[in-house]
């Protein structure tokens, strides 16, 4: 990464990466990418959320799942559901589950990922986050 | 008790002697010797107080003031009962005297097989999980004093 | 793709659990299975909606429909009514107070949303090992605003005009403390961000360093140009191995893209961050212990003045903030203080972030509005009281402050308020106690940490304290005689008024606090020798109630010292000599039979 010499430059990178973020290394896939996210702070390790974030990773690699990415992200501030992910569906409202371990994991990828069909353990959103 | 190696002083010498000031680093220092020895004995102060030019009595000042340092060789499985208000008002208090109990001996102590040891800490920042123990690295969440017993299974032998 | 065309949403939080959610699932399947349809309608248990105060409460989707307070009678008229005919149940809809018409969409209800995130914004949203991530939400478009367009003094005049003051405790106004450093004129001048969380029970700064630690990073740059200083410094805890490597990450990741180094964003300035690890005293939350400690010294505190502005670190004008204050200086750059000041109460703007735990359903991270309750922290965003136990008081501010109690939660939440009310806002560790936690206890709890942590350097924290802690053991042990309270209030007021730092003077508040609001629980132990909530183990004795007692054997076999004995299918004793008041057999004990008094 070349060094960011100016403003300019930065807010041309912003707007670059307001478009990309989404997509990585998804190329042209962006309508159908579903991202996942992991809470990865050290409450929700404690919690097992690696383990979780490895199994979702190999799970859905070995489903052949190409259009879903994996990220980690920090505290959610649901530390009483550890571990805890986000699943944003495309052009849907981001859904967080609570207490995922490898079972249900694997219930919200069979369910909800590859089917759009809810299954229990949505935390609904408490908060309001400034934009 | 565990031997102070030679290897284990060179390796530190190597550390000092790599910085470009030694000005203020006493506490990095420290940290580094730590991580080295497991512990910071009388003859390992000495060494860094040699080191660094300042007096035995300044590094031992350093070393007792803050919690993080240690005087005593822990155990090869350090027992951490987090000892925070969260994890103290969800019994944490009870935890640890399980542990005390089944291992006879007193926070801030090994057993006479250098296999455990006890410490209390401040607060881990996993207050969601509490009460909260590490064994080494590893974490255990909502801990009873019925979970003692299988806890310490998982280390023995 | 799935075939339902409805969801209805049952919050299963533990708040809503003690008021009968499953019983409401269960009846909604049963009149769903009733019209057929449950092919068409799925039925999902939720956590926590963050409204207990109207709970339970059901949302059905896709038209967002809202409601509260829901029976399971009830089920039957939302399947028939809302589901097979399509129309809304107008009684069990959310009324609002001010205008009694009754709001259905729960888009239009984001006012129950009690959390407005600030400081957290980016936590739980972005990856915070990925620089991309922080500026593609706006991130360092406020450090790029205030080198193109704006003097140091102006941007210290924002800061000023937001109102913000310092979230490590103190609550010193912000920028008031960035122009005193920046009156001093010195080649080298230091920002530092105190990370040395050590308040037991607060993981705020934690989260934040590793969740958006870039914010941090930002943030210091921005005090760095407005203060004149190129060196930063984080002081951080060497507990947080995991916070520690996310922010090296973020500082190596912003020089590799110029925005740390020489010459950021081409505005000629230069700044940079190194980290200085802690090793664990909590006196070091002081700034001018802080600062002795990462000049490798005995982290004791000196007398101010001199100021750190003037003289801080090795010498040089030094300003240090916490980390949630700093986290929130970015967004007051680029909203301006205006859109900052709408938020809070008159001398307490913007937000706050509190580490909620305890005795209480949704422990979490949370960030409310100055001025909001203790009512809605607890009751509406803390889901409650574990177990359906009755509330009895919260503690804020750590060991340096106290507890609030039943008549404070309708309180607002500001730093004056607190301090009013004898406890103090303190970094944001907010512990929730039911009747079962003895307050006396508590005290003891704090001032066992307070003697552990004094530094010794001055007197009447190296002795007062212990001798606090002294009266406290003999008072928790059944030896407490009624002078003692008077020579607790007495010894309270000189360690007050005498100690050389804030660890010191604070390190009362506990006792001063709780011997205000329950001194009756004081007197029970020291008149009654007896802990009414049942804690204080020298006071208690342990009883099988022999009608309750089936002999199942379940707690000889837990019994560390063989303390039960009895035959099988038979009362069992418990012999007080040999009981070690472990709690062991009570935990085991199925049938309620063992009590503790």
């Amino acid at each position: 990464m070349a060094k960011i010499k100016s403003l300019d430059e930065l807010i041309k990178i912003r707007d670059q990466q307001r478009s990309k973020v989404d997509l990585r290394e998804k190329g042209e896939n962006i309508d159908k990418l579903i991202h996942v996210k992991v809470a990865m702070a050290t409450c929700g390790i404690a919690s097992g959320a690696r383990e979780t974030m490895n199994y979702i990773i190999e799970e859905v690699d070995r489903q052949g799942l190409e259009n879903v990415v994996v990220t980690q992200t920090g505290c959610m501030g649901y530390c009483y559901a550890e571990p805890t992910i986000e699943v944003t569906l495309p052009g849907k409202e981001p859904t967080v589950f609570g207490y995922v371990d490898e079972a249900k994991a694997k219930e919200i990828i069979d369910k909800y990922i590859k089917e759009g069909e809810l299954v229990d353990g949505i935390i609904p959103s408490t908060h309001k986050t400034i934009e | 008790m565990a031997e102070l190696k030679n290897e284990q002083f060179n390796e530190l010498e190597q550390f000092i002697d790599s910085m470009s000031s030694t000005k203020g680093e006493l506490i990095r220092v420290l940290h580094k010797a730590q991580e080295i020895f497991g512990y910071l004995p009388k003859e390992v102060q000495k060494f860094v107080a040699k080191k660094l030019h300042v007096s035995t009595a300044k590094v031992f000042g350093v070393v007792s003031f803050y919690s993080f340092f240690t005087m005593t060789p822990r155990g090869e499985h350090n027992i951490a009962i987090c000892l925070g208000t969260a994890c103290y008002v969800r019994g944490a208090e009870k935890v640890l005297d399980a542990f005390k109990r089944e291992l006879n001996i007193n926070t801030g102590e090994t057993t006479k097989d250098g296999k455990f040891s006890i410490t209390g800490v401040r607060c881990v920042g996993a207050c969601g999980l509490a009460p909260v123990v590490m064994v080494g690295e590893k974490v255990y969440g909502r801990v009873t004093p019925d979970m003692v017993k299988d806890i310490l299974e998982e280390y023995k032998d | 793709m799935s075939n339902y065309s409805m969801h209805i949403l049952v919050c299963g939080g533990t708040g809503c659990k003690s008021a009968n959610s499953d019983k409401i699932i269960e009846n909604l399947e049963k009149h769903l299975a009733a019209q057929n349809m449950t092919d068409q309608v799925q039925i999902l248990k939720t956590g926590c909606f963050g409204f207990c105060e109207k709970g339970p409460i059901v949302k059905i989707l896709p038209d967002n429909t809202f409601y509260v307070q829901v029976q399971p009678e009830d089920a039957q008229e939302l399947i028939e009514e809302h589901i097979v005919k399509g129309r809304k149940v107008e009684r069990l809809l959310y009324e609002d107070p001010e205008t009694n018409k009754r709001i259905s969409d729960s888009q239009k209800m984001d006012f129950y949303k009690k959390q407005i995130r600030i400081a957290l914004r980016n936590c739980g949203v972005i990856d915070p090992d990925n620089l991309d991530e922080y500026i593609a939400r706006d991130g360092y478009q406020a450090i790029g605003k205030v080198l193109t367009s704006m003097t140091p003094k102006e941007v210290i005049e924002v800061i000023k005009a937001s109102g913000l003051r310092g979230r490590g405790g103190g609550g010193f106004p912000t920028g008031l403390k960035w122009q005193f450093a920046s009156q001093y004129q010195n080649d080298v001048k230091y920002v530092v961000c105190n990370a040395d969380e050590g308040d037991p029970g607060a993981f705020m700064d934690r989260s934040i360093l590793e969740g958006d630690p870039h914010s941090v990073v930002e943030a210091m740059t921005i005090c760095g140009y407005a203060i004149g200083a190129s060196n930063g410094r984080v002081y951080i805890r060497a507990e947080y191995p995991l916070a520690i490597k996310r922010l090296q990450k973020a500082i190596d990741d912003a020089r590799e893209y110029g925005l740390l180094g020489n010459d950021i964003l081409g505005s000629g300035f230069n700044f940079d961050i190194k980290l200085t690890y802690g090793a664990g005293a909590f006196v070091c939350g002081e700034e001018t212990s802080l600062i002795h400690s990462m000049e490798g010294e005995r982290g004791e505190p000196t007398t101010k003045p001199p100021f750190p502005a003037e003289s801080g670190f090795w010498g040089k004008p030094t300003n240090v903030n916490n980390v949630e204050t700093f986290a929130n200086v970015p967004v007051i750059i680029l909203k301006g203080s205006d859109w900052f000041t709408k938020i809070g109460t008159e001398k307490s703007k913007g937000t706050k972030v509190f580490a909620l735990a305890g005795a209480i359903n949704n422990v979490g991270l949370i960030e409310v509005p100055m001025g909001t309750t203790l009512r809605e922290v607890i009751y509406d965003i803390g889901g409650g009281i574990k177990g359906g136990k009755k509330f009895k008081a919260v503690q804020t501010g750590g060991p340096s402050g106290g507890c609030l109690t039943e008549k404070d939660l309708d309180t607002p939440i500001d730093f004056d308020n607190l301090l009013a009310k004898g406890s103090m806002m303190g970094s944001g560790g907010m512990i929730v106690m039911s009747e079962d936690d003895c307050m006396v206890a508590m005290a003891k709890f704090y001032l066992e940490f307070s003697v552990e942590e004094s530094c010794g350097k001055c007197t009447p924290c190296r002795v007062g304290t212990r001798r606090l802690l002294e009266i406290l053991e003999l008072i928790t042990s059944g030896k407490g005689k009624m002078e003692h309270i008077d020579e607790l209030k007495r010894l309270c007021r000189v360690i007050k008024d005498t100690a050389l730092c804030g660890l010191g003077q604070a390190a009362p508040n506990p006792v001063l606090s709780t011997l205000e609001a329950f001194e009756d629980e004081y007197i029970a132990h020291i008149v009654d020798k007896r802990c009414p909530a049942g804690q204080c183990k020298d006071l208690l004795k342990y009883y099988i109630l022999p009608d309750k007692c089936i002999g199942c054997t379940a707690c000889t076999r837990v019994c560390p010292t063989q303390a039960i004995t009895g035959e099988r299918k038979k009362p069992h004793v418990i012999d007080v000599e040999k009981c070690i008041k472990c709690g062991a057999c009570i935990e085991k004990c199925r049938f309620g039979a063992i009590v503790k008094k």
